[in-house]
Parts: C-alpha cells; sequence; structure tokens
C-alpha cells in the first residue's frame, strides 16, 4: 500500500476522535487522589495529635513542600506527555520544591543545636516513611503511566520520572498527615529517597509500556 | 509559507477533528510533504526508507491526534512526532546492525517479561490475518525492514507493504473501536 492509500485509510476513520489529553489528566490525577486517600486512610490514618500539630509551622510546612512539588510535577509531566511543547522550560518549575526545602533546611540548622542534628535527621519514622510513600504513590504512579502511554511522550523516561515525582508529591501530602517527624532535617532525607524510588520506578516503566 | 502552512494545516486539523474527512484526507496528505522533506534530509546513511517513516508518522498523528491542543501551533506537534518516529527507526536499524554482528539471534528473542503492551501487542496481532500477522509480527515487533521480510516471507516488497498496512489499518481500526467503547 502507498502513502496516498495509507491516507485514505486513515481519513475515513477520523469520525471518532478520541478524549483529549488534557481532559484525561485532570481525571487521572482526580482518580490518584481518591486512590492514595484510600489507601492512606485504611492502612495509616491520621496522626492522634493533628489538632495540636496543625498550629506548628514545621507540620503545616511539609504541606507547602509536598503541594509544591505535586503542583509543579503536574504542569511539567502534562508538557512532557504533548509533542512538540516546550518541556526544556516546564522542567525548570521542578526546581521549586527542593528549593524550598533547602532553605528550610538551612533555617533549621541555625534554629537546632548541632547535637540535635543527627537524631532529629534519623527521627523515628524513617523506616515507615520509606515503606508507606512508595506504597500510597504507586497506585496513583500506574494511573499516571497508563496516561503517559494514552499520550505521546517524546522523552518517555524523563515523562516517567516526572510522573513519579507527581505520585510521590501526592504520596508524602497523605503520608506527612501521619507521621510525627516534622523537622526539614527528616522531610529533606527520607522524603527525598521515599519520592526517587517513585521516580526511578517511574522511568523505568515509562520507557517500557509508554512508548507509542 | 511557514506560517501559511501553520494556519491552514491547524485550519485543518480543527475541521479534521469536528468530522470532516475531507479536510482530514487533506492535512494528512499535506503533513506527508512535509514529512518526506524532514525524512529525506536526516536520512543520510542507507537502511531507511524515507517513505517508511512518511508512513509511521501519519499512524502515530492518527492514533496521537487527541494530544494536540486544538489552541496550539500544529506544525511543532507534527515536526516532534515525526522526530520521534525517525529517533525511533535509527534505533531499530542500530539494534538489527548490533545483532548481525554480535550474532545473538537465538538469546536476543528469549522469552522477554509479561508486560500488559506486550499482551497488548499479542491481542491485537491474533485478530489479523495469519499472512498480516506475520508481516506485522516481522516488522513492528522484531524490527525487521520491508526487504528482509520479503526475503524472509518469499513475498515481493510491495506485497509486504501492502500486508504490513492492511495490517495495521485494522488494528488501528480495532484500537478506535475500542476507545469509542469506553466513552
Amino acid at each position: 500500500m502507498d502513502t496516498s492509500e495509507l491516507i485514505k485509510t486513515l481519513a475515513s476513520h477520523s469520525q471518532r476522535p478520541a478524549r483529549p489529553l488534557s481532559t484525561v489528566w485532570l481525571m487521572a490525577v482526580g482518580i490518584s487522589i481518591s486512590v492514595a486517600a484510600l489507601v492512606f486512610f485504611n492502612v495509616l490514618g491520621l496522626r492522634p495529635d493533628i489538632a495540636a500539630a496543625v498550629e506548628t509551622p514545621r507540620f503545616l510546612f511539609k504541606f507547602l513542600v509536598s503541594i509544591t512539588l505535586a503542583a509543579s510535577a503536574y504542569s511539567c509531566v502534562r508538557v512532557l506527555s504533548q509533542p512538540g511543547e516546550n518541556w526544556r522550560n516546564a522542567i525548570l518549575c521542578l526546581a521549586a520544591a527542593p528549593a524550598l526545602i533547602s532553605l528550610a533546611v538551612v533555617v533549621e540548622l541555625f534554629t537546632l543545636p548541632s547535637d540535635t542534628w543527627s537524631a532529629t535527621l534519623i527521627g523515628t519514622n524513617s523506616i515507615v516513611c520509606l515503606t508507606y510513600i512508595p506504597l500510597i504513590g504507586i497506585g496513583p504512579l500506574a494511573i499516571f503511566l497508563w496516561t503517559l502511554q494514552y499520550g505521546a511522550p517524546t522523552r518517555p523516561a524523563l515523562a516517567g520520572a516526572v510522573a513519579g515525582l507527581l505520585a510521590g508529591g501526592i504520596a508524602a501530602t497523605f503520608y506527612a498527615a501521619q507521621c510525627t517527624d516534622d523537622s526539614p532535617l527528616f522531610v529533606a532525607t527520607w522524603y527525598t529517597i521515599a519520592i526517587t524510588i517513585l521516580a526511578i520506578l517511574g522511568a523505568v516503566g515509562a520507557s517500557r509500556f509508554a512508548r507509542w | 509559507m511557514e506560517r501559511r502552512d501553520e494556519a491552514e494545516l491547524a485550519r485543518l486539523m480543527r475541521a479534521a477533528i469536528s468530522g470532516d474527512e475531507r479536510a482530514y484526507g487533506d492535512f494528512l496528505q499535506q503533513a506527508a510533504c512535509l514529512v518526506r522533506g524532514l525524512a529525506r534530509r536526516k536520512i543520510v546513511r542507507g537502511g531507511i526508507d524515507p517513505e517508511d517513516i512518511v508512513q509511521e508518522t501519519l499512524l502515530a498523528i492518527h492514533l496521537k491526534r487527541h494530544t494536540w491542543r486544538q489552541d496550539a501551533p500544529i506544525m511543532p506537534w507534527l515536526y516532534a512526532i515525526a522526530k520521534y518516529k525517525l529517533i525511533d527507526a535509527f534505533r531499530h536499524r542500530g539494534r538489527r546492525a548490533e545483532i548481525e554482528i554480535v550474532e545473538i539471534a537465538e538469546t536476543y528473542a528469549g522469552p522477554t517479561s509479561e508486560t500488559v503492551s506486550d499482551q497488548e501487542i499479542r491481542h491485537a496481532l491474533a485478530t489479523l490475518a495469519p499472512g498480516q500477522r506475520s508481516v506485522v509480527t516481522a516488522i513492528s515487533v522484531n524490527g525487521r525492514s520491508i526487504g528482509e521480510t520479503a526475503k524472509w516471507l518469499g513475498m515481493s516488497e510491495t506485497a509486504v507493504r501492502v500486508a504490513l498496512h492492511r495490517g495495521l489499518a485494522a488494528i488501528t481500526e480495532r484500537f478506535g473501536q475500542k476507545q469509542n467503547g469506553y466513552k
């Protein structure tokens, strides 16, 4: 079959355009948040002293960082899933969350006496954090990888890594409501490792499943 | 020229999305010309037929046309798809060369892990007629060239092309229906 015949064949299937990608992304995020919430409230739940915690800046700051990460990763992954968009610029906004947490770490180091640094950093929940952030995030990540496959990422591995950051941002936002280690030192260490696990899974997953 | 192309192509694609078959045909025709130009410029070494890139790109445009935002420029979208398909073809050619050198045909063809996309591919292939299936498998799954496949199956190159595109068109049709079924 030559090209003009192929064109004829394709043109005769013009009548059913699929759902626009932007709509599918919104749906994917909505479903992912529900899935994450379901897992979170079934296996972890809120910390008992939540009422007192919401009045402390360290507790609230965790949400500022994780929501910033999720929001920037969301805008970035959408751009990465559409051919021809300027993803090089879009990816710059991913620096927002790391910048926030780095700043907080510096402030924390000035605030805390140096002999408490290592105990604060290690905290009491590091294993819990490394287990539950990936666990809460894996469902959303699967949904985002499917969405990437529905789209057309010209850089599948990169798009998958950012999808992992988005899943990680959502998971961390839920997990932060349970964890009692609120210090930026703890967050910068363990949350980062946990979210990186999701980003690596995303990159590997997308380079296998999101080719088109 | 570029700007006129842009406006015209965007107009045609918008009409196509709202169901205008003729506009869609015209769009694909013009897209084919642009991609053909690109492919001929980029393919300097042999081993890849520019027309294969044109057809791969047209098929990708068709399957992924929901990824174009109607308010976005269309040329960058179109070229990004064409470049992706070009890089894919270069990678396949590289892999073919590698296999020939190392001669690991057997180990390479060993069972790969069960993935969703593998399963989907098998599923899609299972719906094809046997002749089309061996052609589509050889080219789209195993990455053989049209020429190799023709020799391997003892068919003419034209016959391989026809079988490939009939097969891909059949898959496209099923794929479209499946998506429609989800709505």
